[in-house]
């Protein structure tokens, strides 16, 4: 993989920040997009735009040909059976929202249980917490394990006969632990339950089939993976969405529509009422083009090699928290002693170096955690050695400047 | 190595407030509490304060967060402390303004220390941590109005 042809292909990076030559370690957050993309909107915008789906005129029928043509290149890149399992969103929480208010509402009962863990993000929390309020189901959480991870004994102990929905993280934006969402899939099956994940870190870094993975539904966000804000996939099994109410009513969505009664269109399009999200789309199927021409598999060698050298100085750093499992996807969340984390980042930002810090969307994991914020590095194919080495440099001066204060 | 755009965000001052917090703490039951969360980060702060006669007689403050938070809780309390009330709400209103920018007059009003927090106003992620214990005194004083 040669990453100075790929960096150049992300102008954004290639600036200075505060005086510094700007690191981007916050693609965990979003990602930055490459040139393919946003010519891909641009070129939309400027030659094909148009609503779809309505199309008599030639630019309707280009707009509809390029937005389902987007949905093919997220089928085949996610290995799902046909396109009318590829529902497009707004993004993972969208998503995720969709099977929380259309199939929970529908199949659960007071006596039924949600099983979550810990680690969640509030996107995979709160729809549950909502989706069990209104149908007095119950909500419980799965164990994490001292090291961040999930032990697949206590998924056996936690998911029973009464659990309906679990819903778990593929990949934790805090902990970088990979969830073993196959076998936790195998077990909700035997109980009849269905299982979701929350594909947010998954998919960006790694090749995903939801038909190996034997999930049911697996939702993602197209902005984590070089591609545009506001669009995202929605993937579930056939029969479970032929099932399932749309949430949203209107426009596109619809099969016929009476003067008190209305059918719906046949999957997916019964569940994207309104215009939907054509440049986003779009753009959407730009970044797989561009992330296959690269090949999911050398990314995924890139972090491990860029995580496994960063983890090696984190580690003999003097002075450091770092949080989470050995074994880690491509970021590391950690505290600098006596420096609160927002006080890292701003050091950090003011030597060009971007990383996040705060709760990251996950409160009950900082609670487990036992703090109130940490900082993030999380790295992406575009991200070098050179980064890593700048990050603990700027780590040094971050002791250096708040040691010289106290 | 240069630190000079840092140090208009950490000034001596602040990080003596943020080292040696001033009236932290609680008050006794019957004062007034506020609790204020910064949703960015998940910091709290907890702001005590005692009403009297329309005059902040005590106020003290808890919580975890960053340098910049803490040492403005820390020099909130110092600088209410025996205000009026209204007085109070000036000196958030001023600080506000400090914060986007704004030059501050008001000779009756004296800020003290917190004139060291103008550099905030550079830092826009951080306003948000400066303003917060203001924030929770303002909600607090209103409530007892």
């Amino acid at each position: 993989m040669n990453v100075k042809a790929i960096r150049e292909q992300f102008p954004i990076l290639n600036q200075e920040i505060n005086g510094h030559p700007l690191v981007y370690l916050d693609s965990s957050a979003t990602s930055q997009k490459p040139l393919s993309v946003i010519k891909a909107v641009e070129d939309y915008y400027k030659q094909d735009n148009s609503n779809v789906h309505r199309g008599v005129h030639t630019l309707g029928t280009r707009a509809t040909d390029k937005y389902e043509g987007a949905r093919d290149k997220v089928r085949k890149f996610i290995n799902a059976e046909s396109t009318q399992q590829v529902i497009f969103t707004r993004g993972t929480t969208t998503s995720i929202n969709t099977v929380a208010y259309s199939y929970a509402r529908a199949n659960l009962a007071e006596g039924d249980e949600i099983v979550i863990t810990p680690m969640e993000h509030h996107s995979n929390i709160i729809p549950w917490q909502q989706a069990a309020k209104a149908t007095g189901a119950t909500l419980k959480y799965l164990p994490l394990r001292p090291d961040g991870t999930i032990d697949i004994e206590d998924a056996k102990n936690t998911i029973t006969d009464k659990t309906k929905i679990v819903a778990t993280m593929h990949v934790s934006n805090v902990l970088g632990t990979i969830n073993p969402v196959k076998e936790i899939a195998r077990i909700a099956h035997e109980h009849h339950a269905v299982m979701l994940v929350d594909g947010a870190q998954g998919v960006p870094h790694m090749q995903v089939d939801v038909q190996d993975l034997d999930c049911d539904f697996y939702a993602f966000s197209g902005h984590k993976m070089c591609g545009p804000t506001g669009i995202g996939v929605l993937y579930g099994k056939k029969e479970l969405l032929e099932d399932m109410e749309p949430v949203e009513f209107g426009g596109e969505m619809i099969d016929f529509v009476n003067l008190y009664d209305s059918t719906w269109k046949e999957l997916p399009w019964k569940f994207e009422g309104g215009t939907p999200i054509i440049a986003g789309a779009i753009g959407l199927g730009a970044a797989i083009d561009f992330l296959q021409e690269v090949g999911m598999d050398n990314i995924h060698a890139h972090e491990e090699k860029l995580i496994d050298y960063a983890m090696k100085q984190m580690r003999s750093f003097d002075g450091i928290s770092i949080y989470g499992p050995e074994k880690r996807a491509a970021l590391v969340t950690f505290n600098l002693d006596d420096v609160h984390p927002h006080d890292t980042a701003t050091v950090l930002d003011s030597e060009g170096i971007a990383v996040r810090a705060g709760h990251h969307c996950a409160q009950p994991l900082m609670k487990w955690l036992e703090v109130t914020a940490t900082a993030r590095a999380s790295f992406y194919l575009y991200n070098t050695p050179e980064d890593v080495d700048r990050l603990m440099e700027g780590l040094k001066k971050t002791k250096e400047y708040f040691g010289d204060v106290f | 190595m240069s630190f000079d755009n840092l140090d208009t965000l950490y000034r001596q001052v602040i990080m003596d407030h943020y080292k040696n917090p001033r009236n932290r703490g609680t008050l006794a039951d019957d004062a007034l509490t506020i609790d204020m969360n910064n949703p960015t980060c998940g910091d709290r702060i907890q702001v005590h304060l005692q009403v009297d006669d329309g005059i902040v007689q005590d106020a003290k403050f808890e919580g975890e967060g960053c340098s910049i938070s803490l040492s403005s809780a820390s020099m909130m309390t110092q600088a209410i402390k025996g205000k009026a009330v209204d007085d109070a709400l000036k000196m958030s209103k001023m600080f506000s303004g400090m914060m986007l920018g704004e030059e501050m007059e008001n000779e009756d009003l004296d800020l003290g220390d917190i004139e060291a927090l103008q550099g905030v106003s550079k830092f826009p992620a951080r306003i948000k941590c400066a303003t917060l214990a203001w924030k929770a005194m303002e909600k607090g004083v209103g409530e007892e109005q």
